[in-house]
């Protein structure tokens, strides 16, 4: 049975069964005053009982920032945002959510109706509180926690909260942590660094193929981590692993501002394959409201022959700003970059991928597919450099935008360096829209306008989605049919 | 913030307090562009003159230099300047030169006031700024509606004499009427060291065609800087090839816009660069008007430390349906450092078009190179035959059979001085 699947199930039963234990739990109602100060960071790093190494590092990074200006040469609008009026330490469920599914919102309701999510994790995707509590009480559960955790010691794979690796395995964060993602990279990575909350670690140790794929949907505390996410992911010498992160419904969440920081390492022979389906709050068919989502994800291949995938369906977010890249400096190492976004609406996205070759013999493919309906923008930006050492160094891009209205934008800014003669770099993008005879087929079968389009849609992405972990292919499929809604006809 | 002055920024404002005075024409144009000038600076020339559109060529070299008035002293050498055409207009130092020019009907070299036409963009423009603050003099043609033109010659040539470094902005206006017919081959040479920093401004009416062929030879230590602005009105057709060869470091800039429907507009280019040369195509090509149709080719062949620049950028706007957009831009790398940077942009903000762009970027074939030294072809000419016919097929859309025999006996010296 496909993980996912084993989970839901496990929550299910347990909910039915009346688990009741989640109620008792103790909110922490911590929240810090609004705005960013070095006492701020102070707080944030005391909740988190970090060693004083990690804080010092939290304040190089906020000295950085503090010079450096939001870059604005990104494709995207929006009011200023005041980073002295955000909480920058708010504990988990401080805010209370609708006490049952009667009082969420129909609309949302609906869309859970339509991608096939079962009733209890509607409420939960819904923020409904006593499922919420209950259901994160679940999994903070030993039970479930355990058995996860103990498949996984079995091998040697470290799986955790960041927070909880800073204090278990200091010195394995301390040896990566800001060396693919240095802490002055750029604006949001360097106010990431400063107040990062919570996210992911992994490590595998050499040789080992990760038994399960890891997710953050298993994950303890998972939810609602807030705004600064910090994943860190490292694959020892011949490893394995295969990480889904985000979820397939869209979430309520008060957040207007997420920068969450990604970092990935492959040492010799490793293979990372990371996969996201981003459907935050995209806002209403206004343009209202909706997460601004500025994300910095980067690989470093370090190791000869290592290779890093990147795949991406990104249907959320009033703003997405992100461009998940590879640094190929291993000999023979391989990037991979396959992205669907799509935007509906008001929505805005600039997203894309940088692959830079360093080492010999590197290889790196990128297929994007961008779709645009009712007033959105969606822009492809992406960088394709070739080093002087990369000899034998290949690329090949493939870029595709799908215009759906004659309302919204769809742009492709690719950069392309080659300093290697023997290096050999292809790019081809192209931009149409879903033909009449395309449709007529489709119609005169007997297929629904929206389905037609909902079937075009997903054949036009059908290349990245056959990246996707099956489950999340399947779910990522639906999500794009609920997001073009409203955008034909 | 305030940018601190280059010498070479310092030097263009003072030569234009200097001499604005007696600068022809009305001077409200010419200070407004100074004020542009002093607020954009030259890109590069220091860190904070960085501009997205010039991410890939910094004017610190130029910025350094200092050029003097724009007057030389040495002799012109008019063997410099192939005769392609009857019609002939010779501007030397940026100055047109009546003595040595054909002129005719319509098509004038214009010793008056440079004519700023209404498409420049001097507060956008950095080196347009520049030119409308100094420009001098430039040619005027005008071909009346439906008339044909045949065929004119502008050539510019540049003479700095040893020790000296001038400066040169000619602004030149072309204007076809409805249904006019022309073709315009501009040719650009020189000696010495010098900034040649032409702007043109091209109108073209209703069904109106223009092929216009520039061969850019300038010498080893000029600097060109070139920008071209056209509108196409319904049905007009505007056919450029630029073949960039010459220049320490050179930048064409084109900025079409198809404003009626049913345009064509092609800007084609080929370089071919070695040393330490460095070339910039970019061009924006903006679809304002309905069933309009753009093609582009741009090879380019980097040898030695040179570097290759192409940006180009397709705008579609709202409304602009049925458009046929195609952009294709390929270099050659023939050796270890050299570099080409390639950005091709689509911009689409309408539903109903097809546009599509291609970038490639590679080595000579080693099973070409293979092939032909397998049938006894020695190294050095098999390559030479390679890099020939990949550039020949951008030359091919030039139909012109002067401009052609032209342009391929240019390549053929530069290969030559190349492989030297």
């Amino acid at each position: 049975m496909p993980a996912v699947a084993e989970t839901l199930e496990t929550v299910e039963s347990l909910a039915r069964s009346g688990y009741k234990f989640g109620f008792e739990t103790t909110i922490d109602m911590d929240v810090a005053p609004k705005g960013l100060t070095e006492d701020t960071i102070r707080l944030i790093s005391a909740r988190k009982g970090e060693p004083a190494w990690l804080l010092d590092w939290r304040f190089a990074a906020f000295a950085a920032w503090r010079k450096m200006e939001e870059p604005r040469w990104a494709r995207v609008h929006h009011t200023p945002i005041d980073y002295q009026d955000i909480h920058y330490y708010a504990a988990p469920k401080a805010k209370a959510g609708p006490a049952s599914l009667d009082e969420v919102d129909p609309e949302l309701l609906a869309t859970y109706e339509k991608l096939g999510i079962p009733l209890k994790e509607r409420a939960i995707l819904a923020g409904v509180q006593g499922a919420n509590v209950a259901v994160d009480a679940v999994f903070d559960s030993v039970s479930v926690a355990t058995t996860f955790r103990a498949t996984l010691a079995k091998s040697g794979v470290i799986f955790c909260p960041i927070s909880e690796a800073v204090r278990e395995h200091p010195d394995l964060v301390r040896q990566y942590l800001g060396t693919v993602v240095p802490v002055a990279d750029n604006f949001f990575s360097a106010l990431n660094s400063a107040v990062f909350t919570d996210g992911s670690f992994v490590y595998i140790p050499p040789g080992v193929r990760c038994p399960m794929e890891l997710s953050t949907y298993f994950r303890i505390n998972a939810r609602n981590t807030g705004q600064f996410e910090r994943t860190l992911i490292i694959a020892d010498a011949g490893a394995q692993v295969s990480y889904l992160e985000g979820c397939t419904a869209p979430q309520r969440d008060e957040n207007q501002l997420h920068a969450a920081v990604v970092e990935l390492i492959a040492l010799d022979d490793a293979k990372i394959k990371y996969s996201t389906v981003q459907n935050w709050y995209p806002g209403d068919a206004e343009g209202r409201g909706g997460i601004y989502n500025f994300v910095t994800k980067r690989g470093l291949c370090r190791g000869a022959r290592s290779r890093i995938s990147w795949t991406q369906v990104e249907t959320g977010s009033a703003i997405t700003w992100k461009y998940p890249s590879c640094v190929l400096e291993g000999d023979g190492s391989v990037g991979e970059f396959y992205s669907v976004a799509m935007t509906n609406h008001m929505q805005q996205a600039d997203t894309g991928t940088k692959m830079i070759h360093i080492g010999r013999d590197t290889r790196s493919t990128i297929v994007s597919k961008g779709i645009s309906a009712g007033k959105s923008d969606n822009t492809y930006r992406g960088l394709v450099r070739i080093g002087p050492r990369a000899s034998g160094a290949r690329n090949h891009t493939q870029c595709d935008s799908l215009l759906i209205g004659d309302r919204c934008g769809a742009h492709t800014v690719p950069y392309i360096e080659s300093r290697n003669p023997s290096a050999k770099v292809e790019h081809e993008a192209t931009t149409s829209k879903i033909s009449e005879d395309q449709m007529f087929y489709c119609r005169a079968r007997g297929l629904s306008q929206e389905d037609a389009v909902g079937l075009i849609v997903n054949g036009f992405c059908k290349e990245v989605l056959k990246e996707l972990p099956m489950e999340f292919a399947v779910e990522a499929q639906k999500l794009l049919a609920v997001s073009l809604e409203g955008s034909v006809g | 913030m305030t940018v601190p002055m280059s010498r070479g920024e310092a030097g263009f404002l003072g030569r234009f307090e200097a001499e604005r005075a007696s600068l022809p024409g009305a001077p409200g144009p010419r200070a407004a562009a100074a004020e542009a000038f002093r607020a954009l600076g030259l890109p590069g020339a220091s860190s904070g003159r960085r501009a997205e559109a010039w991410k890939y060529t910094s004017l610190r070299a130029l910025a350094e230099a200092g050029f003097a008035g724009s007057l030389s002293v040495a002799e012109t050498d008019m063997a410099m300047v192939p005769r392609l055409a009857a019609t002939r207009l010779v501007f030397v130092d940026g100055r047109f030169r009546a003595d040595l020019s054909d002129p005719a009907p319509g098509i004038f070299g214009s010793a008056r006031a440079p004519e700023f036409g209404p498409l420049a963009q001097p507060a956008r423009d950095p080196l347009v700024a520049l030119n409308t603050m100094l420009a001098e003099d430039g040619a005027a043609i005008e071909v009346a509606d439906g008339d044909d033109a045949g065929v004119v010659q502008i050539a510019h040539l540049a003479s700095a004499a040893a020790g000296q470094a001038i400066a040169c902005h000619p602004r030149h206006l072309i204007r076809l009427g409805a249904g006019a017919r022309l073709v315009l081959l501009e040719t650009m040479s020189g000696t010495g060291r010098y900034l040649h920093n032409p702007v043109s401004e091209i109108l073209l009416g209703p069904d109106a065609a223009l092929s216009h062929l520039r061969l850019q030879e300038e010498a080893d230590d000029a600097f060109h800087l070139a920008t071209l602005y056209a509108e196409l009105a319904a049905r007009a057709r505007y056919e450029a090839f630029t073949l960039n060869l010459g220049a320490r470091l050179a930048r064409t800039e084109i900025h079409a816009r198809l404003a009626g429907p049913d345009g064509f507009v092609a800007l084609n280019a080929a370089q071919l660069l070695g040393g330490a040369q460095h070339a910039d195509m970019t061009t924006v090509v903006r679809h304002d008007a309905p069933r309009g149709a753009s093609r582009q080719t741009v090879r380019s062949v980097l040898s030695g430390r040179a570097r290759g620049v192409f940006q180009g950028r397709i705008e579609v706007a709202r409304g602009a349906q049925k458009t046929d957009g195609y952009q294709r831009s390929q270099a050659l790398l023939l050796s270890d450092a050299a570099e080409i940077d390639t950005k091709p942009e689509l911009e689409i903000f309408a539903d109903d078009v097809k546009c599509s762009h291609g970038a490639t970027v590679g080595a000579l074939d080693p099973e070409q190179l293979f092939y032909l030294r397998s049938r006894g072809v020695p190294e050095a000419p098999a390559r030479a035959m390679l890099v020939r016919a990949f550039l020949d097929e951008s030359l091919d859309a030039v139909t012109h059979k002067a401009a052609r025999a032209a342009l391929d006996a240019a390549i053929a010296r530069a290969w030559e001085r190349e492989a030297a």
